[in-house]
C-alpha cells in the first residue's frame, strides 16, 4: 500500500517509496506548503501527462504545522534534582539547553560560558509532562452550547473527521495544563463511535490557530472505541451497533473496506509510477484514515475498558494486520498484562477513576503498577481538564498503590509514566519525553519533588522557550481576557 | 503478597484491637504524632485512649488505663477520621446504572421531604474504597431531582428542593444522622427557568410554609388556599423556615452568591454554600454573613458563564477572609478516597496546612452541627481515627489502621480483592 505514505506527516514513520519521487502528489504537497498555491511546476522527473485535480490524490501533509518556537538562548539549570524521564534520578545535577534543544544532562558542573543560569537548589526538574489522552480544545472551557466539538455523533464510523479541525486554541484548559507542567498532548475525538476520527499531537503553546500548536512531524492517530459508548449511542437509535458483537462487526466491516481501498490505490500507484496514469480511485476520507492505520502510519489509539474486549480487539488487529499502539483507559488491563506485554501494546490509564459505568467497575489503583511489573509500557493519562493539571499527583497515587501491593516502582519510573511513555504512545518519544541531548528542550522546573502533593511547576519551557512562569502574570485565553479571571487575575 | 494470610492477620489484629460493646477495655495509642484538630492542636508525641467507641483521653504524657491494650504507634501520625462533606456514598453504585442511583427524587411531590436515608446500601462497594482513603464519615447530599438538563426542577416549583442531606458513617448500616440540611441549587442548574423566577418561586414557597405553619387546622379541614408544595414538603421546610435546619445551596456565580445571602437575610434562613467557585470575589460578604462554604479546591476552569472566575486560590482566599470552608472530593462517589489529595492540592495553592486538614475533618463536622461528636480527637468524640505512615495529605502516605466508633476497619475493598486475584501477572486469575 505504498500510496499511503502520503498520509504520514513529514517526519512520521514511512516506508521506502520510490514512487513518491515521480508522482504529481509530491508536487501537490509542496504547493500546499507554500501559499498562495501555484499551478504544479514541471520537474525533471518523468510524470504522467495530466495530474489528477488537486485533492483527489491524498497529499502528504495537507494541514501542516506552522509552529515555530520562540527564539531561546543558552540556559543552564544548576543544583537541580532531576528525573530524566529515562528512569534515572540525579540529585544535584545540571541541565543545559540551547536553541530549543537539550545539550547535556548530568551531575552539577560548571555552566557553559554565556549561559543564563537558573539556580534550582532544592527544586526538581523533569521533562515536560505529556498527556496521551486529552480533549482540550475539542471539549473546551467554556463547554457551553456552541462550543463542544468532540464527538461527530452521527455515525459509528466517522473516520473522516480530524480532531484538529475542532480544536479551539482559546480553550482555557491549555493554560491550566501548562501551569501543571504539560508540554505536549494528544487530542482525540470522543469515544461515541467505533472509528472516531483522526487524533492530533499538539505542543501546549499559546496560539491563535491549531496549526501553530501542531507538533511538527508527529504521526497522526486513529481513535477507536470499544464497549458501552458506541453500542449505547447507536443501539438506542435503533442502529447497529447495539451490542459488543455489533461493535466488533463494525470494526471488521470498516477494515475490510479500508483494505480494499488500499488495494485499489496500490494498483493505481503502480500504474502511476510507470507513467501510465489513469483515473485515481475515488478518494474517501474515512478510508484514507483507516488505510493509514492498516499501513502503520497512523497510530491506533483504542479506547477500551474491559479485558475481554481488549483481547477481541487484539484478534481483530491480527485479522487485518495492524498494530494497536495503545489501549486507553484500559481499566481492566491488569487482567491481561502478559498479553499486552507480548503484543507490545501500551496502556494509557488513570490512577483513581473507576465505577462511573459498568465497564469501569473493576478499575483498581494498582493497574499501572501491575502492568509495569509485567513489562507493559504504562502511561498515566487524564481524559479530563482537571486531572491533566496534576498528572504528577496521578503518578504518586499509582506508585503508592503499587507499594501497597508489594511492587516497588522507583520514583524515576513513576515519572516515566507521565513523560517518556506517554510520548511513546503518541509516537514522539524520539523527540520529547526525556531529558537527553538533542531532544526538544521541554522542561519543567518544580518547586519540590513532583511526586509530592505540594509541588507546583515554577517554570515550564517548551522547545527552550519559557512558556509558563509562576512568578509572572498569567496569560488568560481570549475568552477570559477582560472578564473576571480567577487564577489569571494577578 | 499472600492475601489469605494477610486477611487472617488483619482479622486477628481487628479482634485484638476492638473494644467490646459495653464498658469494654480501653485501647491506647501511644507515641503518636497527633493532629487532633481540637483545642490540643498538634501533639508531637502523644497518646489517644478510646473505650466503648469513644475517645476518652488525648494528650502528651498520658498514662494509659491499667486495662488498656496499648499500641505503640512508633511516631506514626494519627488524625481524626476524614469527613467528606458532599457525597452520594451509599446511594449510588454505578452512575450509568439507573437502578443503583438513589440519590434523587423524580417526584415533584417530594422535594424538601425527600430523604435518601431509606435508600442507603450498606453493601455498596464504594464505601470500603472511600474508607481506604481514610474517610470515616460523609455527608450524603441528594442530587437535584427531575430529568431535565442540570437536574432542573419542574417550573411550578414542586421540586425546587432536592431533599435532605444526612450524615453517614463508613461502616455498618451507614446511617448516622439524617435531616441535617435541605439541599437546593440556585443559578444555571436551578429551577424556574431563570434566576429571577427561582427567587420568586422560593419566596412564594416559603410564604406557603409560613401559611401552613400558622394554619395547620385550616389546612387539614381543606379551608386553606391551594398550596403548590405537598404536605410532606411543607412539613420538611418548617425547620428551615425556623432556622433550625440550614438550606444547603449549590451556587456558583459571585452575583448569585449575593442573591442567596440576601434571600437568607430576608427570610431569616441559615444557609451553607456549596460550590461557590466565585466565592473568593465576595469573600468578605460571606464571612460577614457567617456562612460556611463547601468547595472543590481544584475547580479552576471557566466551564460555563457561572464560573468564569473559578480559581485554585478560592479556598485560600475564603479562608483568609475568615470563612469556614470544607473541601470535597473530586467526585461525590467513586473518587471520595481522593479527598485528602484535594486538601493537599489546596495547600500547594496557598491554603495553610492546618486549614486544609480542618477542611476535611472538623470543619464539615462544625458546618453540619456535629462537631461535638465528630471531626477531632477530643474526649467524648466518636473514636474515629486513622493511623498514617506519614503526612495524611500526601498520596504516598497510606493509612495503616482505620477505626470507626472504636472498631478497627478491615483495610480491604472489592478493588483489593480484584488486585489480589490478578497480582501474579501471569494472566491466570486466582
Amino acid at each position: 500500500m505504498p500510496h499511503l505514505s502520503r498520509l504520514a506527516s513529514a517526519a512520521g514513520p514511512r516506508r521506502a517509496v520510490p514512487w513518491l519521487a515521480m508522482t504529481a502528489s509530491l508536487v501537490l504537497a509542496a504547493c500546499a506548503a507554500a501559499p498562495p498555491p501555484k499551478p504544479p511546476v514541471e520537474t525533471a522527473a518523468p510524470r504522467p501527462a495530466a495530474p489528477p485535480p488537486k485533492g483527489l490524490v491524498p497529499a502528504r501533509d495537507p494541514y501542516p504545522s506552522t509552529y515555530a518556537a520562540p527564539v531561546s538562548g543558552l540556559v543552564a539549570i544548576v543544583h537541580a534534582n532531576i528525573y530524566t524521564g529515562t528512569g534515572e534520578k540525579i540529585l544535584g545535577g545540571m541541565v543545559v539547553f540551547d536553541a530549543g534543544k537539550i545539550v547535556s544532562v548530568g551531575p552539577d558542573g560548571t555552566p557553559p560560558a554565556g549561559a543564563k543560569v537558573i539556580d534550582a537548589k532544592g527544586r526538581w526538574v523533569t521533562p515536560g509532562l505529556i498527556d496521551a489522552h486529552s480533549h482540550l480544545g475539542v471539549f473546551p472551557a467554556p463547554a457551553v452550547t456552541g462550543q463542544v466539538d468532540v464527538n461527530e455523533n452521527i455515525d459509528p464510523n466517522t473516520g473522516y473527521v480530524w480532531a484538529e479541525h475542532s480544536v479551539w486554541p482559546q480553550d482555557a484548559g491549555f493554560e491550566r495544563a501548562r501551569a501543571g507542567g504539560v508540554t505536549s498532548l494528544l487530542i482525540l475525538p470522543g469515544s461515541a463511535n467505533l472509528f472516531g476520527g483522526r487524533s492530533v499531537v499538539l505542543k501546549n503553546v499559546p496560539a491563535v490557530t491549531v496549526q501553530a500548536m501542531k507538533f511538527p512531524g508527529a504521526p497522526y492517530g486513529l481513535k477507536m472505541a470499544c464497549g458501552e459508548n458506541p453500542k449505547g449511542r447507536y443501539g438506542a437509535r435503533g442502529r447497529t451497533p447495539a451490542t459488543r458483537m455489533g461493535n466488533v462487526a463494525g470494526y471488521r466491516r470498516g477494515w475490510i473496506e479500508a483494505a480494499d481501498y488500499a488495494k485499489r490505490w496500490a494498483a493505481y500507484d503502480k500504474k502511476a509510477a510507470k507513467g501510465e496514469g489513469g483515473e485515481p480511485p475515488k478518494r474517501d476520507l474515512t478510508l484514507d484514515t483507516l488505510a493509514g492505520a492498516l499501513n502503520g502510519e497512523l497510530l491506533v489509539q483504542n479506547h477500551c475498558y474491559r479485558a475481554d474486549e481488549m483481547a477481541n480487539l487484539i484478534d481483530v488487529s491480527h485479522e487485518f494486520g495492524y498494530h494497536i499502539t495503545a489501549f486507553h483507559h484500559a481499566v481492566e488491563a491488569y487482567k491481561i498484562a502478559p498479553l499486552l506485554a507480548r503484543e507490545h501494546i501500551c496502556a494509557a490509564v488513570w490512577s483513581g477513576r473507576w465505577g462511573f459505568k459498568m465497564e469501569a467497575y473493576d478499575g483498581i489503583e494498582e493497574n499501572a503498577a501491575l502492568l509495569a511489573k509485567a513489562g507493559v509500557c504504562v502511561s498515566l493519562h487524564s481524559d479530563d481538564p482537571n486531572i491533566i493539571q496534576r498528572l504528577n499527583r496521578e503518578a504518586a497515587v499509582a506508585q503508592a498503590a503499587g507499594r501497597r501491593a508489594g511492587i516497588d516502582i522507583p520514583d524515576a519510573v513513576a515519572i516515566q509514566w507521565i513523560t517518556l511513555n506517554s510520548a511513546k504512545v503518541m509516537g514522539v518519544a524520539d523527540r520529547t519525553g526525556s531529558l537527553e541531548p538533542g531532544k526538544m528542550a521541554d522542561i519543567v522546573l518544580w518547586s519540590a519533588d513532583p511526586l509530592s502533593i505540594y509541588a507546583v511547576a515554577d517554570q515550564v519551557f517548551i522547545d527552550g522557550a519559557l512558556q509558563f512562569d509562576r512568578a509572572a502574570p498569567r496569560r488568560p485565553s481570549d475568552f477570559e481576557l477582560g472578564q473576571n479571571r480567577g487564577d489569571l487575575a494577578q | 503478597m499472600k492475601p489469605i494470610l494477610s486477611a487472617l492477620a488483619g482479622l486477628l489484629a481487628a479482634c485484638a484491637l476492638t473494644a467490646p460493646a459495653l464498658a469494654g477495655p480501653a485501647t491506647a495509642f501511644v507515641h503518636a504524632r497527633l493532629l487532633t484538630m481540637g483545642p490540643a492542636g498538634e501533639i508531637a508525641d502523644g497518646a489517644v485512649v478510646i473505650r466503648d467507641g469513644k475517645i476518652i483521653a488525648v494528650g502528651a504524657g498520658l498514662k494509659p488505663p491499667a486495662d488498656a491494650v496499648v499500641i505503640d504507634a512508633k511516631g506514626a501520625v494519627i488524625t481524626p477520621g476524614l469527613f467528606a462533606a458532599n457525597t452520594v456514598l451509599g446511594v449510588r453504585e454505578v452512575n450509568s446504572v439507573k437502578g443503583t442511583d438513589d440519590a434523587k427524587s423524580a417526584s415533584s411531590e417530594l422535594g424538601a421531604a425527600f430523604d435518601p436515608q431509606y435508600g442507603l446500601n450498606p453493601d455498596s462497594t464504594l464505601v470500603p474504597v472511600a474508607r481506604l482513603g481514610g474517610v470515616t464519615r460523609a455527608i450524603v447530599v441528594p442530587a437535584p431531582g427531575g430529568d431535565g438538563e442540570g437536574g432542573g426542577a419542574d417550573e411550578d416549583g414542586g421540586s425546587l428542593f432536592a431533599g435532605q442531606a444526612l450524615a453517614i458513617r463508613l461502616s455498618g448500616d451507614l446511617l448516622y444522622k439524617p435531616r441535617l440540611a435541605v439541599a437546593m441549587t440556585f443559578g444555571e442548574g436551578g429551577a424556574g427557568g431563570s434566576r429571577g423566577a427561582e427567587i420568586g418561586l422560593l419566596r412564594a414557597r416559603f410564604e406557603e410554609v409560613r401559611l401552613f405553619k400558622q394554619n395547620r387546622a385550616a389546612y387539614d379541614r381543606g379551608e386553606l388556599r391551594d398550596l403548590k408544595l405537598s404536605r410532606a414538603d411543607l412539613e420538611a421546610l418548617i425547620p428551615v423556615l425556623e432556622g433550625r435546619e440550614p438550606l444547603l445551596v449549590t451556587v456558583h456565580r459571585a452575583a448569585d452568591i449575593r442573591q442567596v445571602l440576601a434571600f437568607a437575610r430576608e427570610q431569616h434562613l441559615r444557609v451553607i454554600l456549596n460550590g461557590a467557585e466565585e466565592g473568593w470575589r465576595v469573600a468578605g460578604e460571606i464571612a460577614a454573613a457567617k456562612v460556611a462554604v463547601i468547595l472543590n479546591a481544584t475547580a479552576d476552569l471557566p466551564r460555563n458563564f457561572e464560573i468564569v472566575g473559578a480559581s485554585l486560590q478560592n479556598a485560600a482566599k475564603l479562608r483568609a477572609a475568615g470563612v469556614e470552608i470544607a473541601i470535597v472530593s473530586p467526585d461525590p462517589a467513586h473518587r471520595v478516597r481522593e479527598l485528602r489529595y484535594e486538601a493537599g492540592s489546596a495547600v500547594a495553592q496557598g491554603l495553610p496546612y492546618a486549614a486544609a486538614l480542618e477542611a476535611i475533618t472538623i470543619a464539615p463536622a462544625r458546618i453540619f452541627g456535629l462537631a461535638d461528636q465528630l471531626g477531632s480527637l477530643q474526649p467524648g468524640r466518636a473514636a474515629d481515627l486513622v493511623v498514617w505512615e506519614g503526612d495524611p495529605l500526601e498520596p504516598r502516605s497510606l493509612p495503616t489502621a482505620i477505626y470507626i466508633d472504636g472498631v478497627a476497619q478491615p483495610l480491604r475493598s472489592r478493588a483489593l480483592d480484584l488486585r489480589d486475584r490478578y497480582e501474579t501477572g501471569d494472566g491466570a486469575p486466582r
